[in-house]
């Protein structure tokens, strides 16, 4: 490790990987930071990948992080009425179910392949800064300490990011904007091998549990509930204990392992850089608010960031106003979609079982060839045209 | 009052830290740390998906 780099990363998740591996590329010297001792682990994801955005978020398809080829997306409403959202039907939506650790370490490879420096187990606990102009990290390597100088520092530091909120930036959450989740993998149950599962309704306020199938009998059995809908600590859990518990495909169930964590579901914010700081993934708040989804995003993202960092690096320019060609880059893919998204999210946080129900027992009965938010709520309202009047606005 | 954590509770998930409206809780590794910026507001304690927070003191 050098004292100095042009670009230094901070977190080696999908959007840190990315990012160094597109830095590298156009020239930079990148360093990669990541506080634990091995990437990708422990993993703390749902770990569902949809194909058809493979190449529009730079991600080489690689066989060995692939655990299972899903056939489409079932959505089940409190009763039990079932929506399937096929391949065919929707095309890019639904895709893999990953090993999201070996993901993790395939891209952070492509990194360092193309050039990039990476460390684990060094924690980067400050930035450097010259009055608001961010210049390098202090980190502690292996229990030493060290100043590392950078032209850049990459904040992929993940939902719970430290690096945004020491450049000033503004990303923090309300309660509301936090999905907390809690999921366990189990064995020894009956997934649909060919299918995830997203159950909604008020067994999960505000959220939803999802079973995604790593194969036969084993799947990522979790929940996400909207922050502002829990009173007492612990609750997330115990909803889905209780659902598992009522479950007869799951109640057998053995636990292999369990995870939380906290997911972004805010509206996209106003500011992304600084003045020598971009921000990426999970910690620029681009996780999409309706499915929580952010592997594809923050890849995508990270392909706009490595790009424009190494321009900067070309141009001698690390200002916030030279980083605007990231701010505008990732924008023109994601806002739009992140904005429309989380709009939607916040209607349906306000459905009622009874709505669900009536929503997907609709749908289930249509023979739908070409599913769009349009057509699922032309089949709705054909069907039921007094809920339709709430969606008005999507039409 | 101060926060206490359940360390046979915890998952270090980190959902804690990014929702403190006080930057006032780190993670280290699998140790969380709560500085003198911790203004006791609870926002941690709701949203722990496993219940490892509690409010010393009662709330």
């Amino acid at each position: 490790m050098d004292d100095e780099y042009d670009v230094v990363v901070v977190g080696a998740g999908p959007a840190g990987s990315t990012t160094a591996r597109f830095a590298a590329e156009g020239g930079a010297t990148v360093l990669v930071l990541e506080k634990r001792q091995e990437i990708g682990t422990p993993v703390r994801c749902g770990e569902g990948l949809s194909r058809g955005l493979l190449d529009e978020a730079n991600i080489p398809l690689d066989k060995s992080w692939i655990a299972a080829e899903m056939d489409g997306a079932r959505i089940i409403s409190p009763a039990g009425h079932a929506f399937d959202v096929d391949e065919s039907k929707a095309g890019v939506e639904v895709g893999f179910v990953i090993e999201r650790d070996l993901f993790d370490r395939a891209l952070a490879r492509l990194a360092a392949k193309a050039g990039a420096d990476v460390k684990v187990k060094t924690s980067v606990i400050a930035l450097i800064k010259e009055g608001e102009k961010t210049i390098g990290v202090k980190v502690i390597h292996n229990g030493e300490r060290k100043d590392i100088k950078a032209k850049i520092v990459v904040g992929s530091d993940g939902y719970e990011s430290q690096v945004g909120r020491w450049a000033g930036i503004d990303t923090n959450l309300k309660p509301s904007d936090i999905m907390s989740c809690f999921q366990y993998r189990l064995t020894d149950i009956e997934p649909d091998p060919k299918y995830t599962e997203f159950f909604i309704g008020s067994g999960a306020p505000g959220g939803y549990i999802w079973v995604f199938p790593k194969n036969e009998d084993t799947a990522n059995v979790g929940i996400g509930v909207a922050g502002n809908m829990l009173k007492n600590g612990g609750e997330v859990k115990q909803y889905l204990d209780n659902w598992i518990a009522k479950n007869p495909r799951f109640s057998k169930g053995k636990q292999l392992d369990m995870v939380a964590g906290g997911v972004s579901i805010c509206a996209p914010i106003d500011r992304t850089v600084s003045d020598g700081v971009m921000l990426v993934g999970d910690a620029a708040r681009q996780i999409d608010p309706m499915t929580g989804g952010g592997i594809a995003n923050s890849c995508m993202a990270g392909g706009v960031a490595g790009k424009v960092a190494a321009e900067a690096v070309e141009s001698g320019d690390f200002s916030a106003d030279f980083f605007q060609r990231y701010e505008k880059g990732w924008r023109d893919i994601l806002e739009e979609k992140l904005f429309r998204d989380w709009m939607a999210k916040e209607k349906v946080v306000t459905l009622t079982d009874e709505i669900f129900d009536k929503v997907i027992s609709a749908l289930a009965e249509v023979d739908m060839t070409n599913i769009t938010v349009f057509n699922i709520l032309k089949a709705v309202q054909d069907k039921h045209p007094e809920l339709v009047k709430e969606f008005e606005e999507f039409l | 009052m101060t926060i206490k954590t359940d360390a046979n509770k915890c998952l270090h998930c980190g959902l804690c830290v990014g929702s403190c409206p006080n930057n006032a809780i780190f993670l280290n590794e699998v140790e969380l740390e709560f500085n003198d910026d911790c203004i006791s507001c609870g926002v941690c304690v709701r949203l722990c998906p496993v219940g490892a927070l509690d409010m010393d003191g009662g709330e």
